[in-house]
């Protein structure tokens, strides 16, 4: 007997977000999870005993529409929280502090000409952004599709582009998919600015200040929602985030398995055609549903747990052909006590740690030949000044993002290349904090390979797959699968390799759901 | 994971513009008027000696031809089958080992790639031979299955012996147990002390056998083939690529990239095929889950058919070579002849062509605006045609087991 409804694979955010609009909707939701624990890339992890950190380390974007449809501040989620300041490091302890966001931003520590210009660049890129903003939780058209609903959503693209005034029009043209480096350069003279400006656009992917593609695109997306690009831990950590969800989820109704790792997609042909008709786990139980919907990426969802043996050749070397190489490592450090990094205050802030373009550039042509940086580029957080119960008190956690870190490193990730990249980034992070070395209790790094195989992501790939023109909005994952069904009728992409994309935003759980509900 | 491929081991000289194939010093020693065009890169002969002698010894006696050149990739691993059936829209899953079909594969959109044939050699292991170049599909096709695609073209020499009196000839050349052999049929044997395979196939629609062995067997097998003529007990002759086309016109056989344009060097919207559009409907099997181009397909079915590769007859003796089809005389156009010949058998001309349909349905009449040439002088005239929705020639030997001896 069919049990399910619906079941998704995965209890990322974007699995959750799904499975609760659809229970909201009465249908009967199973959510497979291969992890012990919900979340995903932002679940949080004990790293040492009483230590805890989360692979994605703040919120930025998550979608306001989706925190009120699913109520997540009644299960404990508080969407508004005040926005971190973001830091660029200095070695001389001449930093430059970005705090606050909308009217109330605000930029300390460089020249009076570049204050002015980060104004009139934040005014524009957050017209641009709003802009943007409709078309995230919107189901793409399908190319070549012409149905009313369709062209209607790119007249209003069209429409809005115009309401934009010609010379903004002209520039969003221009600049959206502008190199970082260019748009940096023309705006501003402060190295150090232009290198944490430009981050934004850059982390997680598999680009560089130089890369011509969608880095402008990325900081747009990421811009959209209230934070308008800046970064926070909500009160409770990215926990509550999750908790939240599951919390609501569980609400409407929705069963969240744990320790369930999904084998395969159970397929049933006819003349008709193939069908999705329920999975098969690990251990070897199946269960049937009406529909499955993949929140894991997708090669894992077509490749892996489907197989090419029912896609279409050209389809599913399309598929195959998708850039899903993490770029990011993670380096989780137990403190003794608060980090001092000289010149700040209190390090509560999302430091940047990138003296300049090049420096980022740099570190990316080392990673592209399959090497990581001698000069390691970060972004570093003590998360556990924000949310208290990630450490025993009196004692701390130290988050980084290390970018530009090969998944395939030449030679292996051997005991040795691990030992070295600790070593490297913990060197990295003492030029602005020097006493840290003496603080550490302990060390975890997660390389891309280690984030694919805890969080079964291909790649190790935050995004699943990459953010970049290609694959983006109607061509993501790929033409054919971008509207959240596949060719596989019952079957649904609804993670971050579905449109608008990955980050802790909820979208693609969103639309999928809204494309299922119809 | 992945298909692997070999090339060939003996590499090709590059400064030798054309490939001799193995059995090139006889066939040199045959073609007499040197009439020499490339296939697949190999030096093949158009004609001989006389095209309509060569024509007649198909249908009338015995023929030889070299086949080396035609494209061969072997199949093989535990997911050859899936790899298969996933690329073909017949269902192959109920081929035997020692059989042979006829086969053709689509894109995702449900367009013709190329046509060809599946030859389950033994358990698990096939040979697929096509007409054009398919390895990057192939390749691309093997991707994710644990399945081996191997390039054998340059390894394997073939010859076919097509005619009323090919048995005949092969049971004399020594060639044993064809008596049982039914039409595609796999055998393995011995002749000349060498093994080789022989597969009942052709593409003439006569009766005909393929011979497939290693390239240092290719002078040895021709021989034995050719010392029945020597020793006077049936007569044999070589035969080009015209003569070819001319029987496998009459046979109902179509030629991918000339009787309609193959997906892959399709460049404009609507120029590309399905195999509904070449009647090749009976080679797609939609009761098998899943192949590629299938989805397309069954959208496709369900609406009415636009245009179709017909066989037209043409009444009248002037060659409708590249002619336009009209729905009446000086009437609508409605599409061209594709290929066509002189059918001596049959006394009539014999085309392939492509036709559209209106409303899914066939033009009542069809005519064909022919130009043609009485002394140099350019004349135009215009010609009835007829749809033949069953091959223009046929004949019972063809299928017969065990065949007629002579």
């Amino acid at each position: 007997m069919q049990q399910y409804d619906t079941i998704i694979i995965g209890a990322g955010h974007n699995g959750l977000v799904c499975a609760t609009y659809l229970a909201q909707e009465g249908q009967r939701v199973l959510v497979l999870e291969a992890s012990d624990t919900p979340g995903g890339l932002a679940a949080t992890r004990e790293f040492f005993p009483g230590f805890k950190a989360s692979v994605a380390h703040t919120v930025s974007h998550f979608s306001a529409k989706v925190a009120r449809d699913l109520k997540l501040a009644v299960h404990g989620f508080d969407s508004a929280t005040a926005p971190m300041p973001t830091v660029g490091l200095n070695s001389a302890g001449e930093h430059i502090v970005l705090s606050g966001t909308g009217a109330e931003a605000e930029i300390n520590g460089v020249s009076a000409e570049d204050a002015t210009s980060y104004r009139g660049y934040r005014q524009l890129l957050q017209r641009f952004a709003e802009l943007l903003e409709p078309f995230w939780l919107k189901t793409m058209p399908r190319v070549g599709d012409t149905r009313l609903s369709s062209l209607l959503t790119f007249a209003q693209l069209g429409l809005k582009l115009r309401l934009l005034g010609k010379q903004d029009m002209g520039e969003f043209m221009r600049v959206a998919t502008l190199p970082a480096r260019d748009l940096m350069d023309e705006n501003f003279d402060s190295e150090l600015l232009k290198a944490m400006l430009s981050w934004d656009g850059l982390i997680g992917s598999k680009m560089a200040p130089r890369s011509p593609n969608a880095t402008v695109l990325a900081l747009l997306y990421r811009m959209s929602g209230e934070l308008g690009g800046a970064h926070a831990i909500p009160v409770g950590g990215i926990e509550s985030l999750i908790g939240a969800l599951n919390s609501a989820a569980a609400s409407t109704g929705v069963e969240v398995k744990t320790g369930a790792r999904v084998g395969r997609i159970l397929i049933e042909g006819s003349e008709d055609g193939l069908r999705a008709t329920g999975v098969e786990l690990a251990n070897g139980e199946q269960i049937v549903a009406g529909r499955v919907v993949s929140s894991a990426d997708p090669q894992r969802t077509f490749l892996q747990l489907l197989g090419v043996e029912y896609l279409e050749i050209e389809f599913s070397n399309r598929i195959r052909r998708l850039r899903c190489e993490g770029y990011v490592a993670k380096l989780h450090l137990a403190l003794d006590g608060v980090p001092n990094f000289e010149g700040l205050a209190k390090p509560d802030g999302r430091m940047i740690i990138a003296a300049d373009m090049d420096a980022i550039e740099f570190a990316y042509d080392d990673a592209k030949y399959g090497n990581y940086s001698q000069q390691l580029v970060m972004e570093i957080l003590v998360p556990s000044l924000h949310q208290e119960s990630l450490a025993p008190a009196g004692k701390h956690v130290l988050s980084a993002h290390i970018m530009y870190v090969p998944h395939k490193l030449k030679g292996g990730w051997t005991e040795e290349a691990r030992a070295i990249l600790v070593q490297l980034a913990i060197d990295t992070v003492a030029i602005y904090a020097p006493a840290i070395r003496a603080q550490i209790l302990h060390s975890e790094l997660l390389t891309p390979l280690d984030l694919e195989q805890i969080h079964n992501v291909t790649g190790g790939h935050w995004h699943h797959t990459e953010f970049s023109a290609d694959q983006l909005l109607m061509m993501r994952p790929t033409y054919e699968a971008a509207q959240y069904s596949t060719p596989i009728p019952g079957l649904y992409l609804c993670g971050a390799g579905s449109h608008p994309g990955g980050g802790l935003m909820g979208g693609p759980g969103h639309n999928a759901a809204r494309q299922i509900l119809g | 994971m992945s298909g692997n491929t070999q090339q060939r081991s003996g590499q090709h000289d590059f400064r030798q513009v054309l490939q001799p194939s193995p059995f090139h010093p006889r066939v040199e020693e045959h073609c007499r008027v040197k009439n020499w065009t490339s296939w697949n890169g190999y030096q093949t002969a158009r004609v001989y000696d006389t095209l309509a002698a060569e024509y007649f010894a198909i249908r009338s006696s015995c023929s030889v031809m070299d086949l080396t050149p035609m494209e061969k990739y072997r199949i093989g691993g535990p997911d050859a089958l899936k790899f298969l059936n996933r690329l073909v829209a017949r269902d192959i899953s109920g081929l035997k080992p020692n059989r042979v079909t006829y086969v053709l594969w689509c894109n995702d959109e449900g367009k013709v790639l190329d046509d060809g044939t599946i030859f389950h050699l033994r358990q698990g292991e096939y040979r697929l031979c096509s007409q054009h170049h398919q390895l990057d599909w192939l390749l691309i096709s093997a991707l994710g299955m644990d399945v081996s695609v191997i390039v054998e073209t340059h390894e394997i020499a073939a010859l076919a012996v097509q005619g009323p009196t090919a048995y005949s000839v092969l049971t004399a050349a020594g060639f044993e147990g064809l008596d049982q052999l039914k039409p595609f049929g796999i055998l393995y044997t011995q002749v000349a002390g060498f093994e080789l395979m022989v597969s009942r196939t052709g593409y003439t629609g006569d009766l005909g056998y393929e011979l497939w062995t290693d390239p240092s067997n290719a002078l040895a097998l021709w021989d034995a083939v050719f010392e029945v003529r020597d020793r006077g007990l049936y007569d044999l002759r070589c035969i080009g690529l015209d003569a070819l086309e001319m029987v496998r016109i009459e046979a109902g056989f179509i030629m991918p990239a000339d009787d309609f344009n193959t997906a892959e060097t399709t460049v404009r919207a609507g120029h590309d095929r399905s195999p509904f559009e070449i009647g090749l409907g009976w080679v797609v099997n939609f009761d098998k889950p899943h192949f590629t181009g299938k989805q397309a397909l069954l959208r496709e079915k369900s609406r009415p058919i636009k245009r179709r590769l017909v066989k037209l007859a043409i009444d009248g003796n002037k060659p409708p070579i590249d002619s336009f089809l009209y729905d009446g005389k000086k009437g609508r156009r409605i599409g061209t002849i594709k290929t066509q010949i002189w059918s001596p058998i049959l006394k009539a001309n014999l085309a392939m062509a492509d036709v559209e349909y209106r409303k899914g349905k066939l033009p009542k009449e069809i005519w064909a605006e022919i130009y043609y040439q009485k002394e140099l002088e350019w004349q135009v005239s215009w010609a009835r045609c007829r749809i033949s929705e069953t091959p223009f020639w046929t004949h019972p030997r063809r299928s017969a087991t065990p065949p007629q001896s002579f």
